[in-house]
């Protein structure tokens, strides 16, 4: 695909300029899921030129990881040829692309010769595109046949899809326009971090203040985002569910359920209502931390909102019971009666640039195309039928993400492991042991534009190609199908995700079935989708130019896609909304006398996840400084920490290295370290991996460590 | 999951010889049990027998005083338990257990029936104090018309029927119940007099002082506190009618309403009958196990661990988690340790906290932090040991009890700034876009954080002829992002532009 001319956006460049003359590409940020609307400026022998772009989600804004994307571009460490573990120096040395895809393929063939077709796996990503996410899931159970495939998006969004499916029967983070958030009396906002994680979101919010309407923001950080609230609730790491059914039970005791719509939109309320009899506000103050008379205050707003919406995102979901905390905010949202009413709502911040789409087309251990269940046997078949082959070829539901590595190089586990989009080395909860599994693998092939700290590890490493050099959809926050387009042709040397998996294939004996171009791929997930939950089916490339994208479900092309779900009924069989009973428990590793610390995790605003793009911006590392651990200044005072001290963090998984940032905008027991640092300043070596039951959602959000400082 | 878990398979075909369990109880206590047990036995290797004496299934006994004020309506207070087709649990509600026979390991109810038992779980409860006033109760102990004990559901709906009638009411007891007793009563509409035999209220959690402001607290809500005040009879006219209260000084407290709230003994009569050790509770070990018979547990207020028995929720549903975990089997090595218990009076207008070590003697060498301003009903104090908090009182403004709860709860180390215990954090963080006047700020203090623009930044940019917002973000980018620092930037460009009128550079001559 020729670069450059793919469509020229800017009919009236700003000031009339040169810029005129040279392409415009309207494309979308390559990093979180509000996947802000840009407009790339390519002139030859000058970098390539960001400007925001009026879009309904980010209305022009972007935020520095936006204005620096295209410094990924010409990163000067960019990988552009395939390389191979020498066997005898040990180190990754330049082949050719033939002979590294050769060494893959015959490792593959050897180790599921050996050792059965679940010895080779595949670990996805959630910033890949639409059709990278289903070619992915494609390839492993076609070409691969096997049942070992997960993503990173297990580590970001399962907990919510879990809660959302089994509330609403469907998952669509937000089920309205992120526009529809300014509609919202009161916004309830749990475990997120809008303004340093998805900083022009906040436009939106600022809307919703100058209607007058009120926030109340769950964090147990005074964060950039808490400081905009009415009411801050300083919850304990580790407890929001409890928090949730403290409101519930608010609601409940003072007559302020929505009576006419459970009765008429959901089912189970009874079970819920006696389960929040249980938490009254005083027994939630002392678990929680948070005054009962802030829970009632926070539960009253709600209730007398005219409109209110309830958003969770990270904070609560990242736990290993994060599929029922999630579930106990949608209670809450659905005795105010909240869901399918315009203006209110329940809805998951998504995280990951395509963390909507990265979970609906099958590289996820339990699915198949357009959200469908791989144990389902009509979804077999119609997938199958798509795809030319036989449903009962295809495997059964594998492990889910933190299981499949913890296995790698184990008895029984995966001895093979292709990893497309993803640095499991930094990202993965205990990392260091995550580590040392990859590095027991036979076989570790990652498809990667840099040298991540999971390349590092591989045997082989194929350069690819990065965002603005390929096209393909992406699926925002809000269910909006994107189109992601080349600006500028990939280094020469360098391959697509696409091609390299249609060149395995062929080599593994699937000549076809895997092509390269992407529009020709997502024709097909169309197919594979049609009729499913997330239904593709009438979504075209074309389309989405022309209207600002398409909200899913969308099942023929007449159809004008779905900017608002459940207004008339939800996705249940009977189509009401399901009441889930669930209850508070403690976190999997409470404080003890060794470790009297809450360590929760998170972002900063100027790095994104394992950071193996934002730190190769030098703009964005200088602003983020390093590895950092923020702490009280009266837990300081008593450890005998000063500002800008180097200290340990340590759990009983590892310690992390990272330099104290003393702020009272933190509880006194918690600390928290964001998670985009390498090596020693890992935040992910100490996490744990306790995963929710439901979902496989690891509890990185909290853990108990102890601070030490470094001897010097 | 369509296939059969193996383990569900086991299970059924060992139904019918399953381990029983009867609980004898089905209060807060009992209850939780339950649910404790079934969420440890995911396929229904245990069968449980529970006896409740009440007609009611389980409800949130913490909650009647807001039943009792008008605010809850008893619906809302029921609590999770199993429904009438559950395969597993069979609840026998209004069914008193009436004798337990350890030798044939069964127990009798008063409907005839005979259950046997493979493990015992007593927990039932207590009964309230019934004071030695003359006419108050009859022979057997009965409370004699027109006074009531605040006990259960049925003693609400009771006090409530006769609340409708009636004016004044008295309350017998200033602790914890009858506080808030008195509190409900006054939201119905009631002239409330508390009577209480102590010095000052609640004289069990509270020190002189909190009592102090916790009674102007009350006064305030329409609720009188007679203190010090030892009650003798009851008085009641020629037809029988209760008329009002006695004190020891001959003085009358006159009322057509009262409710007795002297605390409360546990309930051990099946215990004692039984053969068990029986002090003030059932003697149980640190896996709530009689000391007497390994078959039998007993928790929550019917029961006495290292000597405590507990009166709270709490300490009973921490007992819970136990004796599930042995019953099951989940976890052998669970064991209870004593509760620490934290008081939170439930009474509308009153917000009051109260944990620890609150009273201390003269010399004691404890660390006391306090403050009172008992014209506006606050109070807060803070015992300090070893730079641990051991006790603490918060009557009035709450904003620290989460922090000084966990402070307790955990035996954490308070931090060196003690009045943050009092008033809270005093917050700077850093600095906010919108307050200062641009004069004022640094001109390192970031004001655009989605792009990281300094104000210097953006006064050097206005300087260069930067006149409007849109010049200002194409040149830095500062508003592109969130666009909350709009105004402030319009606030430098216009700050700047007032002090250089000419577009011209600022350059020093």
């Amino acid at each position: 695909m020729p670069p450059g001319n793919l469509g020229d956006v800017s009919p009236k460049p700003p000031g009339g300029t040169v810029a005129a003359m040279a392409p415009a590409v309207a494309t979308h940020c390559p990093y979180c899921a509000l996947q802000c609307a840009m407009t790339l400026t390519v002139r030859p022998g000058h970098p390539v030129a960001v400007a925001g772009r009026e879009f309904p989600t980010n209305r022009g804004g972007l935020c520095q990881k936006g204005w620096t994307s295209a410094d990924l571009l010409t990163a000067p460490d960019r990988l552009t040829t395939p390389l191979v573990r020498n066997p005898a120096s040990g180190r990754l040395q330049p082949a050719s692309w033939d002979d590294a895809l050769d060494a893959v393929a015959a490792g593959i063939a050897r180790i599921q010769a050996e050792y059965g077709r679940d010895a080779v796996g595949v670990f996805g990503g959630g910033g890949l595109t639409n059709e990278k996410a289903y070619a992915l899931g494609k390839f492993a159970r076609v070409a691969l046949r096997t049942s070992a495939i997960d993503y990173n998006g297990r580590f970001c969004m399962a907990a919510a899809a879990a809660a959302g499916n089994r509330a609403f029967g469907l998952d669509r983070g937000l089920p309205f326009p992120l526009a529809d958030v300014a509609l919202a009396d009161v916004l309830l906002l749990v475990g997120s971090n809008l303004a340093e994680t998805m900083p022009p979101a906040m436009r939106h919010l600022a809307d919703q203040r100058a209607r007058g309407g009120r926030l109340v923001v769950v964090d147990p950080r005074l964060t950039e985002t808490a400081r905009e609230a009415t009411i801050h609730l300083q919850v304990t790491p580790g407890t929001d569910l409890a928090l949730a059914l403290g409101l519930l039970h608010v609601v409940i005791t003072s007559d302020l359920v929505d009576t006419a719509y459970v009765a008429a939109r959901t089912s189970g309320f009874d079970a819920v209502r006696r389960r929040a009899a249980a938490w009254w506000p005083e027994r939630v103050e002392r678990v929680t931390g948070v005054p009962a008379g802030d829970v009632r205050r926070a539960a009253y707003l709600l209730a007398d909102a005219g409109t209110a919406m309830v958003l969770t995102s990270r904070g609560a979901e990242q736990q290993s019971k994060g599929a029922d905390t999630v579930s106990a905010f949608i209670n809450l949202a659905l005795a105010l009666g909240l869901p399918g009413r315009p203006g209110s709502g329940y809805g998951c911040i998504t995280g990951q640039g395509n963390g909507q789409g990265g979970r609906e087309h099958g590289q996820k251990a339990d699915q198949l195309p357009g959200y469908r269940r791989l144990d389902d046997p009509a979804a077999r078949a119609h997938v199958a039928g798509v795809w030319g082959v036989a449903p009962d070829t295809l495997p059964m539901p594998g492990k889910s993400a933190y299981e499949l590595l913890a296995g790698l190089g184990t008895e029984g586990g995966v001895r093979a492991l292709l990893v497309v989009g993803s640095n499991p080395a930094v990202s993965a909860p205990r990392a260091g042991h995550i580590q040392e599994r990859l590095s027991a693998l036979d076989l570790l092939v990652v498809c990667d534009p840099f040298r991540s700290e999971t390349a590092e590890l591989a045997d082989v490493v194929l350069p690819v190609a990065q965002w603005a050099e390929e096209d393909g959809t992406t699926t925002n926050l809000e269910g909006r199908v994107l189109r992601r387009r080349a600006a500028v042709a990939p280094p020469p040397g360098v391959r697509t995700d696409l091609e390299v998996l249609g060149g395995l294939a062929a080599r593994l004996g699937v000549p076809h079935g895997f092509p390269a171009d992407p529009e020709e791929v997502f024709g097909e997930l169309r197919r594979a989708s049609a009729g499913g939950v997330a239904d593709y089916a009438g979504v075209t490339y074309d389309r989405i130019d022309d209207a600002d994208g398409v909200l899913w479900p969308c099942p023929d092309e007449a159809h004008p896609g779905t900017p608002r779900m459940f207004l008339e009924s939800f996705a249940t069989g009977d189509g009401r909304a399901r009441f889930v009973d669930v209850d508070h428990r403690p976190v999997a590793e409470d404080l003890d006398a060794d470790y009297p610390v809450y360590l929760t995790t998170g972002r900063v605003l100027s790095q994104y996840q394992s950071g193996a793009q934002t730190r190769r911006v030098p703009a964005l590392v200088a602003a983020a400084g390093g590895p950092l651990v923020e702490l009280h200044p009266d837990l300081a005072d008593h450890l005998e920490i000063v500002e800008g001290e180097v200290v340990r963090v340590v759990s009983r998984r590892g310690a992390a290295v990272a330099a104290a940032r003393l702020t009272d905008t933190i509880r006194t027991d918690t600390a928290f370290m964001a998670f985009h640092w390498p090596g020693a300043g890992r935040a992910n070596l100490v996490t744990n991996p306790a995963l929710d039951p439901v979902s496989g959602m690891p509890e990185f959000k909290v853990c108990a460590v102890r601070l030490e400082k470094v001897p010097v | 999951m369509s296939t059969v878990d193996p383990r569900v398979a086991a299970a059924a075909a060992m139904i019918s010889q399953r381990p029983r369990i009867v609980i004898v109880g089905n209060g807060m206590a009992g209850s939780r049990l339950v649910e404790e047990i079934r969420s440890r036995d995911p396929h229904r290797m245990l069968h449980i027998t529970a006896f409740g004496a009440e007609n009611h299934g389980a409800y949130n006994r913490v909650l009647l005083s807001e039943v009792l004020a008008g605010r809850h309506h008893p619906d809302d207070i029921r609590l999770a338990g199993p429904g009438s087709d559950d395969g597993q649990v069979d609840v026998r509600l209004g069914v008193p257990v009436v004798a337990v026979d350890r030798a044939r390991r069964e127990v009798r109810a008063a409907d005839g029936s005979v259950t046997p038992y493979d493990v015992l779980v007593l927990a039932t409860g207590s009964q309230a104090r019934i004071p030695p006033l003359d006419g108050l109760a009859d022979g057997s102990g009965a409370l004699l018309p027109g006074g009531f004990v605040f006990r259960t559901l049925d003693d609400c709906r009771e006090i409530l029927a006769a609340a409708a009638g009636a004016h004044r009411a008295v309350v017998l007891g200033g602790g914890l119940l009858g506080l808030e007793a008195a509190r409900g009563l006054a939201g119905q509409g009631l002239d409330v007099v508390v009577v209480h035999q102590f010095g000052h209220l609640m004289e069990r959690q509270l020190d002189p002082m909190a009592g102090r402001v916790l009674a102007h607290t009350l006064r305030v809500q329409g609720v009188q506190v007679r203190l010090g005040a030892a009650s003798t009879a009851v008085v009641r006219d020629a037809t029988g009618r209760f008329g009002g209260i006695r004190l020891d000084d001959g003085s009358c407290v006159l009322a057509d309403l009262l409710v007795v709230a002297c605390g409360v003994v546990p309930e051990v009569t099946l215990a004692r009958a039984a053969g068990l050790s029986v002090d003030r509770g059932v003697v149980v070990d640190d896996v709530l196990r009689s000391v007497s018979d390994p078959r039998v547990f007993a928790l929550g207020e019917c029961a006495q661990h290292s000597g405590q028995v507990y009166g709270l929720v709490a300490p009973a549903w921490e007992q819970a988690t136990v004796v599930a975990a042995h019953i099951t089997g989940s976890d052998p090595g669970a064991r209870y340790a004593g509760s620490r218990t934290v008081t939170r009076l439930r009474a509308v207008g009153v917000d009051l906290a109260a944990m620890g070590e609150t009273t201390l003697g003269d010399d004691d060498a404890a660390e006391v932090v306090q403050f009172a301003d008992p014209t506006r009903g606050t109070y807060a104090k803070m015992v300090i040991r070893d730079e641990r908090l051991v006790g603490a009182i918060l009557v009035g403004e709450m904003s620290t009890v989460g922090t000084v709860t966990q402070l307790f709860d955990r035996g954490a180390p308070v931090p060196a700034d003690r009045t943050s215990l009092l008033f809270g954090p005093r917050r700077g963080g850093q600095v906010t876009t919108s307050v200062a006047a641009p004069g004022q700020m640094p001109s390192h203090a970031t004001l655009c954080r989605c792009n990281g623009v300094t104000k210097g930044a953006i006064q050097e940019c206005v300087l260069a002829g930067a006149r409007t917002v849109e010049a200002v973000a194409q040149a830095t980018r500062a508003t592109t992002g969130c666009g909350g620092c709009r105004d402030v930037v319009e606030g430098i460009i216009e700050w700047v532009a007032a002090a250089d009128p000419d577009t011209a550079p600022a350059v020093p001559a």
